[in-house]
């Protein structure tokens, strides 16, 4: 591993074959997750098995892009020096209202905003490179 | 055949400037078989770690070879801070099913010194998943953060609750003469740290450290020939719920529950009957939330009890009485075997100033990631 040297880039997302198709949507502003047709489990990040009934090829839909905070923190110490500009910076793990999880960071406000239940709308960050991060900011009623 | 451990033994700790990972790998292997009363060449097991200072695709093998012994089984394990107890798991099993008559475990790691502190931060980031966290800028702290304000919010944990973990603990690491930590720490200094993850703060986090330790399990026969000072095996189990902080079945639940049950019900035990407990520390959070998700306190009620002195030597359950990864010191898996090297030294009463009085009982626990994988151990003075 890299750790003595850390790269001032942030790191991009690794994408396998088993996630192109979720980051193409991403790029395309839209929010996907599957649901198995046997069983009716959710499920992320994208398999191509349901870990619930083991069927294969679960279907892939798309997110209204709504959920609420599950938990928070508000990072000062970055893990590398990419984050170390962004400090202080919320890490929220939000549950999305279809019924799976997402790791992200709260925009759109200052980070004394984070609350846990706070409703929250998923938006697109620009990657370097291409592409798009899933995030939040809170949902304007 | 039953097995025990018949030796264990720890290096210094803390900065060790011109260590080595591989040096202090054979430094703490000589300790625990001149414990054990055993040759390296009546070794016939070797399990070792993992390092971060010096990676290896095979780190038992590269071991061996720079001990100089040929063990007939060898292997490396990965499960971060519940290695070491898995470790011993694995050991007694090889020895109850016959494979081996005396296993060498063995973890070091030169981590401040070779990766220092910044290093170390950044390198643990790395188990952080390369699509849905990283990304984000997850660093540990950050993940266990996410669990103390869960347990904030459902359980009504408090700063002070987390305060006064690392403030015991400190209080141990002072009558531990290798501790690496040992100045005094107030509930003030505690509270007013920096912050590095809100809610946790600077003395909620464990310290980076170099150091290595290693146990010696052997067959109860095998043993009573060398040593008058083994401590029994009297129970263990694991539980592996999920890898990442998003991943997370519950943020205030955790696998230890079932980990310890299956110890419990192994040894015939119950929480109610251990003397001593040394619990992977981590973070403050990681203690309590391990304590309550154990049984050893109800839901809601491990904090007030911590402020209360339940954890002191003498309070309802003497724990890390050596300080701790918070206070003593934390060399990446053997962090997690200090804390066995401990629980052994408090059943010998081989514990001098943090002995804990007619010590016959120890728990000891190891988590890895992020409360990920647990693994549980019972021992008993024989
Ligand atoms: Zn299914």
């Amino acid at each position: 591993m890299s750790a003595t040297d850390p790269s001032p880039m942030k790191p991009v997302p690794l994408v396998t074959a088993d996630t192109r198709a979720f980051w193409d949507a991403c790029a395309e502003g839209a929010l996907t997750f599957q649901r198995c047709a046997a069983c009716g489990h959710v499920q992320f990040p994208p398999r191509p098995f349901c870990t619930e009934c083991r069927a294969t090829g679960p279907g892939t839909e798309r997110s209204a892009g709504l959920g609420t905070i599950h938990s928070y923190t508000i990072v000062h110490r970055a893990p590398t020096a990419a984050f170390k500009a962004d400090t202080p910076y919320v890490l929220a793990l939000v549950d999305v209202d279809e019924g799976f999880r997402l790791m992200v960071n709260l925009r759109g406000c200052p980070p004394s905003d984070a609350r846990i239940g706070l409703r929250v709308r998923v938006l697109f960050e620009p990657l370097a490179g291409g592409g798009a991060l899933p995030q939040v900011r809170p949902l304007v009623e | 055949m039953t097995p025990v451990i018949s030796g264990a033994a720890d290096t210094a700790v803390g900065r060790l400037d011109g260590s080595g990972c591989m040096a202090l790998h054979a430094e703490a292997a000589s300790a625990a078989l001149a414990d054990a009363g055993l040759r390296a060449d009546e070794v016939d097991g070797v399990l070792c770690a993992y390092s971060l200072a010096e990676p290896h695709l095979m780190l038992s093998s590269v071991f061996n070879e720079y001990f100089g012994i040929a063990p007939s089984y060898s292997a490396a394990v990965q499960a971060g801070g519940a290695t070491a107890c898995a470790l011993v798991m694995q050991a007694a099993a090889l020895v109850r099913a016959g494979i081996c008559r005396n296993v060498l475990a063995v973890c070091a790691d030169n981590r401040l010194t070779g990766l220092g502190r910044s290093g170390a931060v950044a390198a643990l980031a790395e188990v952080g998943h390369p699509q849905f966290e990283r990304p984000y800028g997850m660093s540990i702290p950050a993940a266990y953060a996410l669990v103390a304000r869960r347990c904030m919010h459902e359980q009504g944990v408090t700063a002070e609750h987390l305060a006064a973990i690392s403030v015991t603990q400190r209080g141990h690491a002072r009558r531990h003469p290798k501790a690496q930590a040992r100045d005094p720490l107030t509930m003030e200094q505690a509270l007013s740290a920096r912050m590095i993850a809100d809610p946790l703060r600077l003395f909620d986090c464990c310290l980076v450290s170099d150091g290595g330790a290693a146990l010696v399990i052997s067959a109860a026969d095998v043993a009573a020939d060398h040593t008058d000072r083994a401590v029994s095996i009297l129970g263990y189990g694991q539980m592996n719920t999920h890898e990442h902080a998003f991943a997370m079945p519950s943020l205030t639940d955790f696998g230890c529950r079932q980990s310890a049950a299956q110890a419990f019900a192994m040894a015939g035990l119950t929480p109610a009957d251990i003397d001593v407990a040394e619990i992977y520390d981590s973070f403050t959070i990681t203690l309590l939330a391990e304590l309550e998700s154990i049984g050893f306190f109800p839901k809601g009620e491990a904090g007030p009890a911590i402020l209360d002195g339940a954890l002191e030597l003498d309070g309802v359950l003497p724990c890390n009485t050596h300080g701790g990864l918070l206070s003593y010191g934390h060399s990446g898996a053997a962090g997690g075997m200090f804390h066995i090297v401990e629980a052994v030294r408090q059943l010998r009463g081989e514990a001098e100033a943090r002995q804990v009085a007619g010590a016959e009982t120890a728990f000891v626990h190891g988590d890895g990631g992020i409360l990920s994988a647990h693994c549980s151990l019972i021992l008993g003075r024989a």
